[in-house]
């Protein structure tokens, strides 16, 4: 077994842990940790195929910004632990096999492509950076820039939102 | 048995050598967080016309040692109603990150060629350095704020609240002024930022660093306002006096630490120092050339100009070793006379085996330069506590998203204009 192989399999292992522990805790600040350690595990995942600088905006954009907020709003709110209910019928009966179905279809389609899929985890990809900045400002330089409008039109919709509620 | 042995050696070099240097590096960097403290109390004691820690040992040197000594012994009691996991897993989050973050630090250029090894003096060196460095800062969040929540205590959860709002403020300031450096050196790697540093107008050294911008090939946009923004940011990300509001000691009930005691309590203090220490080396490598000498390089037009410019850690080193023999000998109890002097002449020693072996004082000089400049800003972080009064929260809030963030802005838009202007023929 190559160091990669291992670490690949570690941080997969991790990752699954971490998503299984996410819908179990009871605690929502336990919840938010787990999915922390998925982001984290992901972006380490990214930098075994080379991808650094999609690895690090992985976890200072998801790892960082993002669950920080969620954690906050947590903390405000001062949520506690979540009571368990089975009030849906149709996941008691239905949920196991769409689970089942739907890592069946997932499997399959890995399956099919598996020797591209393995083929990509060794190679480096020299400059990442550049190419995806590149590629950001030139190629799709009107969808990134429309996005950035997109959320900057979020953001003075949150504001508006917010201000209202003083009055 | 030893044949085997040196193969299996020899096969995981790389492995080995990095564990070294790890544990190298954490001995180096503990050691260095443990004077650091002795450092701050006596330089802020001077500052307020005190005379700061001078009982155990001389000139209170040995108190870093009592201080762990104490640290480890006290009780640790555990508050009651904590969430016991999260309690315990905030420190170490703290201390494990903030020392994770030296290991993207480049220390010196130069290789020490040891069994037919090139060591580099660093622990790792990506293309990503800097995103990694920013990474960990983004992480470093939920040490605070999980301690904060975890202790099962209303000032606790303030403090937790009020230090994470703070950090996720000036995270933003702060990796906004870097990308004026970013922009000149087109690349993240750290040893890259300090390499292309090293272009300097007329070949003097301290010109070519991104504080002046001065290039072989014309004047770019100095990085001053960066690096105040910089600097400015980078003392509220650490949570430093006069941002030291996570803390206010002598205002506030302590923060998210508040229910931390013993070595729990010492692990987010190290985190901090740590903290220091690589905000200090960053400081270095981005805005003042990192290991690269001040000095221009001499070597062919004036041979004393250049002797005396590559002998400067000899000549700091000599006369303060003396000073230290001449202390030492005046110093008033026995433990002193004896210690100090010793101390004075193993410096002495090494600043005249320096001048002996030139092939070393080779090999030292960037490291020289480098630990020289991170000291400069750790002095800085010690004098900016000693004088200036703490802000009120609505003043820090201010400061850094209507001052630092706008300006650090602005600093991008002419470092891009220049560099554009530039980069055209």
């Amino acid at each position: 077994m190559t160091p990669v192989l291992l670490i690949f399999f570690v941080l997969a292992g991790l990752a699954v842990l971490g998503a299984l522990s996410l819908v179990l805790q009871k605690h929502p600040i336990h919840s938010a940790l787990s999915l922390i350690v998925v982001m984290v595990c992901l972006a380490g995942l990214y930098l075994l195929m080379g991808a650094e600088f999609v690895a690090a905006v992985q976890i200072i954009v998801y790892g960082g910004a993002i669950m920080v907020l969620f954690i906050f709003v947590i903390m405000l709110l001062n949520a506690g632990e979540e009571e368990r209910t089975d009030f849906s019928k149709i996941a008691k009966f239905a949920g196991l096999p769409l689970a089942l179905a739907l890592t069946a279809s997932i499997a399959a389609g890995v399956a099919k492509s598996g020797a591209n899929v393995a083929g990509s985890g060794q190679q480096v990809i020299p400059g990442a950076t550049g190419q995806i900045s590149s590629m950001l400002f030139k190629e799709f330089v009107y969808p990134f820039e429309l996005t950035s409008f997109l959320i900057l039109v979020a953001i003075m919709g949150a504001l508006v939102l917010a201000q209202r509620e003083k009055k | 048995m030893i044949d085997s042995l040196l193969h299996f050696v020899s096969q995981n070099a790389f492995w080995i050598i990095t564990i070294v240097k790890i544990a190298l590096l954490l001995f180096i960097v503990l050691t260095v967080n443990a004077y650091l403290t002795w450092f701050e109390r006596k330089l802020v004691a001077h500052i307020q016309a005190r005379w700061g820690p001078h009982r155990v040992g001389p000139h209170g040197l040995l108190q870093p040692a009592a201080d762990g000594l104490k640290f480890l012994f006290k009780e640790d009691p555990t508050p009651a109603g904590v969430d016991r996991f999260v309690y315990y897993l905030a420190p170490f989050l703290a201390l494990a990150l903030s020392l994770t973050s030296l290991a993207v630090i480049p220390f010196s250029p130069k290789p020490l060629e040891l069994f037919g090894q090139k060591i580099y003096l660093w622990v790792s060196n990506p293309d990503i350095g800097l995103l990694i460095l920013f990474s960990i800062t983004a992480l470093s969040v939920y040490g605070i704020a999980l301690a904060g929540w975890a202790s099962n205590s209303k000032y606790s959860l303030l403090g937790g609240l009020r230090s994470s709002a703070q950090m996720i403020s000036y995270e933003l300031a702060l990796t906004m002024s870097v990308v004026g450096v970013l922009l000149m050196a087109n690349t993240f790697s750290l040893q890259g930022i300090i390499e292309q540093q090293a272009s300097a107008k007329w070949g003097v050294g301290f010109l070519g660093w991104n504080l002046f911008a001065w290039t072989r090939n014309g004047l770019l946009w100095p990085q001053i306002i960066g690096f105040i923004c910089f600097f400015t940011a980078a003392i509220a990300e650490t949570n430093r006096a006069p941002f030291d509001l996570p803390e206010a000691e002598s205002e506030l009930v302590a923060g998210f630490h508040t229910e931390y005691a013993s070595f729990k309590f010492a692990m987010f203090f190290i985190a901090e120092y740590t903290a220091m220490i690589t905000v200090s080396c960053l400081a270095t490598i981005l805005f003042f050339g990192g290991w690269l000498s001040p000095f221009p390089d001499w070597s062919q037009t004036h041979p004393i100009l250049n002797a005396l410019a590559i002998h400067i850690p000899s000549i700091t080193l000599i006369p303060f070793g003396l000073w230290v023999i001449y202390d030492g000998i005046k110093y008033e109890t026995i433990w002193g006379k004896l210690v100090l002097p010793v101390i004075g002449f193993v410096m002495f020693a090494i600043g005249a085996a320096l001048i002996a072996l030139p092939a070393v004082n080779n090999f030292i000089q960037p490291v020289f330069w480098f630990t020289a400049k991170v000291f400069v800003f750790l002095f800085f972080y010690v004098w900016a506590r000693g004088t200036l009064p703490r802000l009120r929260y609505d003043q820090l809030m201010n400061v850094g998203w209507k001052l630092l963030l706008p300006v650090s802005i602005a600093n991008v838009i002419f470092t891009a204009a220049v560099v554009l202007l530039r980069s055209k023929p």
